[in-house]
């Protein structure tokens, strides 16, 4: 039943990978059916890469993410893509050439988890927080990109700490959050203009207290830990039914009536195709465990689990099941769920050959994501574990990019890779080090020595925040 | 004055077990005193206390040698605004012990009564180099924005011993601002009002005692436990930590103070450095966290994090602290101080920042917050820059007595570290 399932999903894997590319005009519907097609991309990106030219750091450190250190480096950026990275290259004529030795280069930071523009500041204001539809158990149907805020001051503050990509996630007070968006941190007006082209879809699904915890206060179900998994249960059964419903229609040649759409299960169809991406906010090792457990009886993957400060106790198994982890290093003892947290966390998963992500989950520490890293590297030469900045380094930018589906494009610096670049003015292990340049694209979109890229938020326009 | 002395006993009895003598050799020192900083020095510890310091000093005889080369020594660290040994998990509220909402007890609220010394938070917090803390009462607000004052802060020790507290009764705890706004009924104007109308009621009740004690004094807001903490604020004794953010409410209080003969600690000040010159000119210290720079209300739209930088150039007296009242990350100060100094405070003066400054401000100078021959040694080795997250301590030192370098995450790591 198992393996009948995964074939499956496998099958399906591969026909979803356009998933978040819109259909070409050209694909409409065949005569007989009676339906138009369900439009799977309705928001689509408008993202435009800012104006790339050609430009060479040179002289830099530089961490590429797939696990060198190169120092004297020399990285190409033409036409919004990394063209070559090495020691000592020669820059070709044409180029814009940044002098950077004594300061490091690495990929723009990704963060794996942020509520930015969902939860936007002024976050004590209560007409800022649209983070968390908690009015029921299950809001698979719920698309976070629909709560953005794209005035947040906080992706301005972001991007100041290097942060390139993120993927903004709905809360946790539900067993089903709903859809999570990729963003790219360039200043637009509009939510599209931010989309990552081409990033998966995301689905919050959240372990534990916290939706036990809210539900349970108002006398219904979810009230504890067997009432969520209950809840999970109950949800990928009626997925599991209604995405039948939808195959027997599709393949019956599309006659008569399609099936009622329903948001909530659609989304959960696309996790059991395989097209949605499974983020699971779960702290403790015997509920992943569960979780896994779940995963294998609807068939369906999950790509990471979020805050899991227990992975540590069940590395091996994340490994062998290819879930991402992304964790804090400080975070720990709020509640009791996180009261085995560790420092080494993050070590731990990657020296057992795992996926190990330093993710934010909070507007102050997404601008600071490479000390966390540090603050964790360190914790694991303090064990004994052999873990270089080589390595470390892809805790917050090749991981997290493997974690929201969008490796192929971000996240290291390589040849062919979109050219997502921040230039430290020192170690990014270091507390000194500032990000002093980032890109996008190829396109510059933070310059600490020009005011022209500090503040884009029209909030703090003319405000005591205006120019700091 | 007697716990004093018992904290003397105490220490006395701690070290006399293991009375020897250790010498910390060949280490960058930052003294914190007038010495300032010695690029490569000795420090001698006999039964728990500094006998010598500086460059130049010899290690006696049989002495335990520390090797120091390429580390730094600094006094143990402070953190200010905590609630160490307070609370065990946020969640479970019969695990804390950091705030009431009792309404006859507010001001009378005495966070140094009921301390954990066996808290695992401790251990974790001295790992990364803090010694002391001062321990601050938060609002309960579970009810509502409801009590007037949060209670009255404690300088506590890490060392995990019974006598925990280095000073009790250390500060009052008030928040003004939007908070003082909400719990005076919604307005700015009506908290400055209550202030002083309760300033005015603790005064009168100062004065006549006795006529309360018949039963015949006017009648009061405050509960008598209320008024009789408040005395000491009333006269100027005790320090007000205020706790303010928008630029014209520290303006408001630091003309309140001058009116009042108050003494204020400000805490938070996140548009601290637009009123800078006010607030170096009233000789009040701040007490503020360097990665502050949301503005998470309408009050903390100017944050920047070159706010202690700019305070400090201003000679305002910074105090760095993590987050607001924090417990379980009080192990990020250090990083805190190192983004200090990354957006412009001088490295020393971030380290002033978590020692000898909390240290003064919270009269513990005498014991704490500084290296000095005499002084019982209160002081963590480091093996490289202490803001620095890739440096870790080597030895550290809880005013006497050398504390092992583990916790609880550290032996559950070891429990589940590959072999």
């Amino acid at each position: 039943m198992r393996m009948r399932a995964i074939t499956v999903i496998a099958a399906i894997a591969l026909a979803g990978c356009a998933a978040g590319e819109r259909p070409q005009p050209s694909v409409a519907p065949t005569a007989e059916a009676s339906a138009p097609p369900i439009d799977r991309d309705p928001y689509p990106s408008t993202y435009r890469a800012p104006a790339a030219g050609q430009v060479a750091l040179v002289g830099a450190t530089v961490l590429t993410a797939t696990g060198d250190e190169i120092a004297n480096g020399t990285v190409l950026m033409d036409g919004g893509k990394i063209v070559a990275v090495g020691a000592g290259l020669t820059v070709p004529d044409g180029y814009a050439r940044i002098d950077a030795r004594g300061k490091w280069v690495t990929p723009g930071v990704i963060d794996a988890h942020s509520h930015l523009g969902v939860w936007s500041q002024p976050d004590s204001v209560e007409a800022n927080n649209d983070v968390n539809e908690m009015t029921d158990p299950n809001t698979a149907q719920v698309w976070a990109e629909h709560s953005i805020w794209p005035q947040d001051p906080g992706f301005d503050t972001a991007r100041e700490g290097g942060v390139t990509t993120m993927m903004v996630l709905p809360g946790s007070g539900n067993l089903f959050g709903g859809r999570t968006v990729t963003l790219k941190n360039v200043p637009s007006v509009t939510m599209q203009g931010m989309k990552f082209p081409g990033a998966p879809y995301g689905l919050k699904i959240a372990c534990g207290e916290n939706p036990k915890r809210v539900y349970g206060g108002r006398g219904r179900s979810p009230a504890t830990r067997m009432g969520n998994v209950a809840g999970y249960r109950k949800a990928w059964i009626d997925a599991q039914d209604y995405a039948r419903r939808w195959d027997k229609w599709e393949k019956g040649g599309r006659v008569g009536d399609a099936p009622k759409r329903d948001l909530q299960l659609e989304t959960l169809a696309g996790v059991l195709k395989g097209e949605i991406l499974v983020q699971n906010h779960c702290y403790r090792a015997d509920e992943m465990a569960n979780m896994i457990d779940i995963a294998h009886e609807f068939g369906f993957r999950i790509r990471t689990f979020h805050h899991a400060n227990e992975a540590y106790k069940i590395a091996p198994l994340l490994v062998k099941e290819d879930i991402c982890v992304a964790t804090w290093t400080n975070w720990w003892g709020y509640k009791m769920e996180v009261f085995d947290a560790l420092e080494e966390n993050a070590a731990l998963v990657d020296a057992a050959g795992g996926c190990a992500i330093i993710h934010s989950d909070d507007p102050v520490l997404i601008q600071h994501l490479n000390q966390e890293a540090a603050a964790a590297l360190s914790s694991a030469w303090r064990a004994g574990i052999r873990i270089t900045k080589a390595d470390a380094i892809r805790w917050f930018t090749a991981n997290p990019a493997k974690a929201l589906g969008i490796a192929d494009k971000v996240g290291t610096l390589e040849a062919g890779k979109n050219a997502d670049v921040v230039l430290w003015s020192a170690d990014p292990f270091s507390i000194y080090a500032r990000a002093e340049k980032v890109w996008i694209d190829g396109g510059i979109v933070f310059d600490r020595g020009d005011p022209a890229y500090r503040r884009h938020s029209d909030f703090l326009l003319g405000q005591p925040g205006e120019t700091r | 004055m007697t716990r004093r002395l018992l904290a003397l006993a105490a220490l006395a009895f701690a070290t006399s077990a293991s009375a020897e003598t250790i010498a910390i050799v060949d280490a960058r020192l930052m003294t914190m005193t007038a010495a300032g900083e010695v690029e490569r020095g000795t420090i001698v510890i006999r039964d728990g206390r500094i006998t010598a310091i500086g460059p130049g000093v010899a290690v006696p005889v049989g002495a335990r040698v520390i090797d120091g080369r390429g580390g730094t020594v600094t006094p143990g660290f402070i953190q200010a605004d905590s609630t160490l040994g307070a609370v065990e998990v946020s969640q479970v509220p019969a695990s804390a012990d950091r705030a009431t909402h009792s309404a006859a007890i507010s001001a009378g609220f005495d966070i140094s009564l009921g301390l954990n010394p066996d808290s695992i938070l401790l251990p974790v917090s001295r790992l990364a180099g803090i010694t002391h803390a001062v321990t601050t009462p938060l609002y309960d607000d579970r009810g509502g924005r409801d009590l007037q004052f949060a209670g009255q802060a404690a300088v506590i020790d890490l060392a995990q011993r019974p006598d925990m507290v280095t000073r009790p009764r250390a500060a009052m705890v008030l928040e003004m601002g939007e908070g003082g706004a909400e719990r005076a009924g919604g307005a700015r104007g009506s908290a400055i009002v209550e202030l002083k109308a309760t300033l005015a009621d603790v005064r009168h009740f100062a004065a006549h005692r006795v006529a309360y004690d018949r039963g015949e004094g006017r009648p009061q807001k405050l509960s008598r436990v209320d008024l009789e903490a408040l005395i000491p604020v009333a006269e100027g004794r005790m320090s007000l930590i205020v706790k303010v953010d928008r630029a014209s409410d520290i303006r408001e209080i630091i003309a309140l103070a001058r009116e009042e003969k108050l003494r204020v600690i400000f805490d938070g000040a996140e548009e601290g450095w637009r009123v800078a010159a006010d607030i170096a000119a009233a000789k009040f210290p701040v007490i503020l966290d360097p990665l502050a720079d949301l503005p998470h209300s309408f009050s903390e739209l100017g944050a920047t994090m070159e706010n202690a930088a700019r305070l400090h150039a201003a000679g305002v007296m910074v105090i760095i602290k993590t987050g607001s009242g924090v417990a379980h990350r009080a192990r990020e100060l250090r990083y805190g101080a190192g983004n200090a100094v990354a957006y412009g405070l001088p490295h020393d003066a971030a380290v002033a920042a978590i020692t000898v400054n909390p240290a003064r401000v919270f009269g513990v100078a005498d014991r704490v917050g500084s290296l000095e021959a005499g002084r019982a040694a209160d002081l963590v080795l480091w093996n490289g820059d202490p803001l620095e997250p890739l440096s870790q301590p080597q030895a550290i030192f809880v005013e006497g007595v050398e504390k092992p370098l583990t916790a609880r995450p550290l032996e559950l790591r070891d429990r589940y570290l590959p072999r």
